[in-house]
């Protein structure tokens, strides 16, 4: 069957291969992605594997990478983006020492490199911090008094007269240092402190901000120079200044060697900038050169790494010359694996090619389904519920049309529909741009876009047929009604209102939609609530009679005949014989009463209300008819009823006790050993396993009835939703048209052109943002629920696992999440 | 009104056109089933939609109740005159 239909047949398969082509034929089969590997080691530690030592050379490079990747981003470099076509394979074990060469000798550069620029840095900011001592000092040094005080002066001769009186004189010293502008206040406190008042200290603030130090950000820092008398308060001083991590510099004291001083920091300064501006240049050259390359080293990694996590899963053959692997594959896919394999050893060069080896087994296989863009976001929508069953029959086929239509039912305007139309176009014609965007949020609109262009379209339809454009009505046949009173009795003020008669004013059936003169009429709810009702739940007796179907489709699958006749039949007897007569009421309704005919009993005014009809029916009650009216519609209907209704009641009893007591007959005579056999391929609902006892079978089974029952009658009321949601849709639209939009209409001549452009911008963010948007999520969602409760229980099982193949496309993916 | 044959016969044939004429008609191809249900289910949806939208008005059992204002209106724009008298 087709490829929606169900899900495809898989194989288990065992490969063969030569420890040297392995590596190769892995790569190959992970190009093409159609594998999914089982891990045969699960019991293995990963420490013990076989190719752990490969696993850790391929972290290591992922290491390497990142640390690159990361001094890349630190200097803004951007990295130039592959596209697909340009994806590196995995590389070969020539390329990969060459890798591993090429990522070591880059990281040890840059850690060269970083360590470098840190000291340089670091030289810098001293000389720099030297550099406004000595200028900012020149202040202290140069009034007389303390030059004469100054005890670094050197001695002038060894007279030892002046010796005695200098230090008779007490001889001053000073430290000079850069301290943090912060710090000050404290350090000078400390100072006051310990020194008892007998130190002098004078600070001039460094202007602008100093280089980065420790703190990593640049502050404000100050130059102190303290005076003090004795070398114990020096040497305490010194303690202090290393607390408070104040630099300290040797600062002459005389004006001349602080002149050639200044001279010989600057000379160095210059220097090191110089060094340090290479330096930068070497570094940007480097990260250049790997910028090129890392996209393909990152993607090459990536792949190995993966080969080798594969690899791990196969196990060694006992004469150790071979690995075997085991995997599922589609069966389509099979000569896809061969040539694979065949290219592998062809690749490595190996002499005797790997082989494959389909192995049968009763394991449940992996679902896949293969879809294309088109059908991908409705069979998510379908896997968001549940995985489908191996080979079960698949509800996205359907879902393609049947959940844009349900949406469009709900939310039946064609100006919105435009509006839907357009976004969706431009999201599918933009749609190569737009894939690489990676937020969140545009990702979900963006995977959805083909579901929300049908849905545009159907909501195109069936507005037209809704007669609804942005909450005003189009006249393109000309309506059906004519209007019957004279002039005088409608300029008559007394009567605002005026009813048109159908047998009079009704000439023809306007025949697309809705007549336009509804959207005029001030009972146009009645008449649209009375046609929604009708119209959802005769679309909704439909959908759950084509969804009942489905399960005859899911047995015949499975080979169980019996449930055919024990489950279906009475199913769908039960809701045909009581909802789809309730449908077929609707349409002989909509058919035999009218204005026109001559007979009484068939008049508007003697017309039943097929919910009491039903009611009546099911709890054989009557109801007295008015006067010229008939009970019933037509001949024998009673008799009918009747009939329907007890046939209805005797499908009960066969659904609870029909497939209990037929696995009770089929039963062999059990043996007080249970076997162990995996139970068959089938779900909770319908696969018992041999050893279940009976009473779970008729507890299972009654669980089943009573559920089917309830659900047909409030699963049918809950189709009513497409009414109650269009209603709100067409109501918030008019209230939108008649309290904003015309509002501008209010106006005359410029002041008009300008309220209405005013008007117009609020009325459409609202119409866009309110009914747009948020309906159309809300439509959504009911229709989401329409389908996946609604529809897939009647015949879902949803019990299987997806197909996760081994792909390399799925691996990079997935590493670009992280 | 009744029904009118031409727009029952219209619309039946067209969504018949649509799906089974469309259905035989689509190339051979991977997606043929594909597109083959999603044009027999568009039909059948559509079809139906439109047979209860005209089924529900083509023996209407009520009547529009316009404003006077509204008959003026509709008397003028879409060529309705109010009989004399």
């Amino acid at each position: 069957m087709g490829d929606m239909f169900r899900s495809e047949k898989m194989a288990l398969v065992q490969l063969y291969v030569q420890p040297e082509a392995a590596y190769a034929s892995i790569a190959e089969l992970g190009e093409m992605g159609c594998v999914q590997f089982r891990d045969l080691n699960d019991q293995v530690n990963a420490f013990q594997r076989r190719y752990v030592s490969e696993v850790r050379r391929c972290d290591e490079m992922e290491r390497r990478v990142r640390y690159i990747e990361g001094q890349l981003r630190k200097d803004d470099i951007k990295m130039p983006h592959l596209s697909a076509e340009q994806e590196p394979a995995a590389p070969n074990p020539r390329e990969i020492i060459d890798l591993e060469a090429q990522l070591e000798k880059t990281e040890n550069e840059l850690h060269e490199m970083s360590s470098n620029s840190a000291s340089l840095n670091a030289n810098f900011r001293h000389m720099q911090e030297l550099k406004s001592v000595l200028e900012n000092t020149e202040g202290f040094f140069s009034s007389q008094e303390i030059m004469n005080l100054d005890s670094n002066r050197p001695m002038e001769s060894d007279d030892p007269a002046a010796l005695q009186s200098a230090a008779q004189r007490g001889q001053l010293s000073f430290v000079a240092g850069v301290i943090k502008l912060e710090r000050f206040f404290s350090f000078e406190r400390m100072l006051w402190r310990i020194s008892r008042g007998n130190i002098f200290l004078r600070r001039n603030d460094i202007s602008g901000l100093c280089e980065d130090d420790e703190a990593g950000h640049p502050v404000l820092k100050t130059v102190f120079v303290a005076f003090f008398q004795g070398e114990q308060l020096k040497q305490r001083i010194k303690k202090v200044c290393v607390g408070y991590h104040a630099e300290v510099y040797p600062c002459p004291s005389s004006a001349a060697e602080r002149a050639d001083m200044i001279k010989d920091v600057n000379m160095r300064i210059e220097d090191l900038k110089m060094v340090i501006n290479q330096s930068a240049d070497h570094r940007n050259r480097v990260l250049s050169t790997a910028a090129k390359h890392l996209a393909r080293w990152t993607i090459m990694v990536k792949k190995m790494k993966a080969i080798y996590h594969t690899l791990n899963y196969f196990n060694p053959d006992v004469t150790g010359k071979c690995l075997i692997g085991e995997g599922w594959v589609p069966v389509r896919d099979l000569p896809t694996v061969q040539q694979a394999l065949a290219r592998g050893a062809k690749i490595s060069e190996s002499s005797i090619p790997a082989f494959m080896n389909v192995i049968s087994t009763n394991e449940q296989p992996p679902t896949f389904t293969r879809t294309n863009k088109f059908t991908s976001g409705f069979q998510n929508l379908i896997d968001s519920y549940g995985m489908a069953s191996y080979r079960e029959v698949n509800p996205a086929l359907y879902t393609c049309i049947t959940f844009p239509f349900l949406f469009a039912v709900m939310f039946g305007d064609m100006g919105h529909a435009l509006v839907l139309i357009a976004f969706a176009a431009f999201l599918i014609i933009k749609e190569r741009q737009l894939a690489s965007i990676k937020e969140e949020i545009f990702t979900i609109f963006f995977g959805g876009r083909y579901i929300i262009l049908l849905m545009g379209l159907f909501s195109l339809y069936t507005g037209l047929i809704y007669n609804d454009v942005f909450s005003k009505s189009i006249n393109i046949f000309g309506s059906g009604w004519q209007n019957q009173y004279n002039t005088s009795t409608v300029i008559d003020h007394s009567t605002p209102y005026l009813t048109m008669r159908p047998k009079i004013s009704n000439f023809k059936t306007y025949p697309v939609g809705v007549d336009p003169i509804w959207q005029l009429a001030d009972n146009k709810i009645i008449f649209l609530n009375t046609f929604k009702m009708k119209l959802s739940i005769i679309f909704g007796v439909f959908h759950m009679i084509f969804g009942v179907c489905m399960s005859v489709v899911n047995f015949i699958h499975y080979k169980k005949y019996a449930s055919i006749i024990l489950e279906f039949v009475p199913q769908v007897l039960f809701l045909l014989l009581l909802f789809g007569y309730m449908v077929f009421m609707m349409f002989f309704k909509w058919a035999t009463y009218n204005d026109n005919s001559t007979d009484q009993s068939l008049s508007p005014g003697c017309a039943p209300s097929i919910l009491i009809l039903f009611i009546n029916m099911m709890l054989f009650g009557h109801q007295e008819p008015l006067d010229g009216c008939k009970e019933y519609m037509f001949e024998g209907q009673d008799m009918i009823q009747t009939v329907f209704v007890i046939v209805a009641v005797i499908c009960i009893p066969w659904m609870l006790l029909g497939k209990p007591l037929y696995i009770k007959a089929t039963r062999p005579k059990q043996l007080p050993a249970p076997n162990h056999a995996a139970a068959p391929s089938g779900g909770h609902g319908h696969g018992h396993g041999d050893n279940e006892p009976m009473s779970e079978v008729y507890i299972q089974q009654a669980i089943h009835t009573i559920e089917y029952v309830l659900s047909t009658i409030s699963h049918t009321a809950s189709y009513l939703r497409l009414w109650a949601l269009s209603l709100a849709h067409a109501q918030l639209s008019e209230v939108l048209w008649n309290m904003v939009f015309s509002n501008g209409f209010g106006f005359s001549d410029y002041t008009g052109c300008i309220a209405v452009f005013i008007v117009f911008g609020a009325w459409s963010v609202l119409t866009v943002g309110i009914l747009v948007l948020i309906e159309g999520l809300s439509a959504f969602l009911h229709t989401l629920r329409l389908h996946w409760v609604e529809f897939m229980s009647k015949f879902y099982e949803g019990a299987g696992y997806a197909f996760a193949p081994f792909s390399f496309k799925q691996v990079l993916e997935d590493g670009g999440e992280n | 009104m009744g029904a009118a044959v031409l727009p029952i016969l219209f619309f039946t044939s067209l969504w018949a056109a649509v799906g089974i004429g469309g259905s035989i008609i689509t190339p051979h191809g991977p997606q043929r089933q594909l597109i083959q249900c999603i044009l027999m289910l568009t039909a059948g949806c559509c079809w139906l939609f439109w047979l209860c939208c005209y089924m529900a008005q083509m023996n209407p059992l009520i009547g529009p109740r316009l404003s006077r204002r509204a008959i003026q209106i509709i008397a003028d724009s879409w060529n309705m005159p109010i009989k004399e008298g």
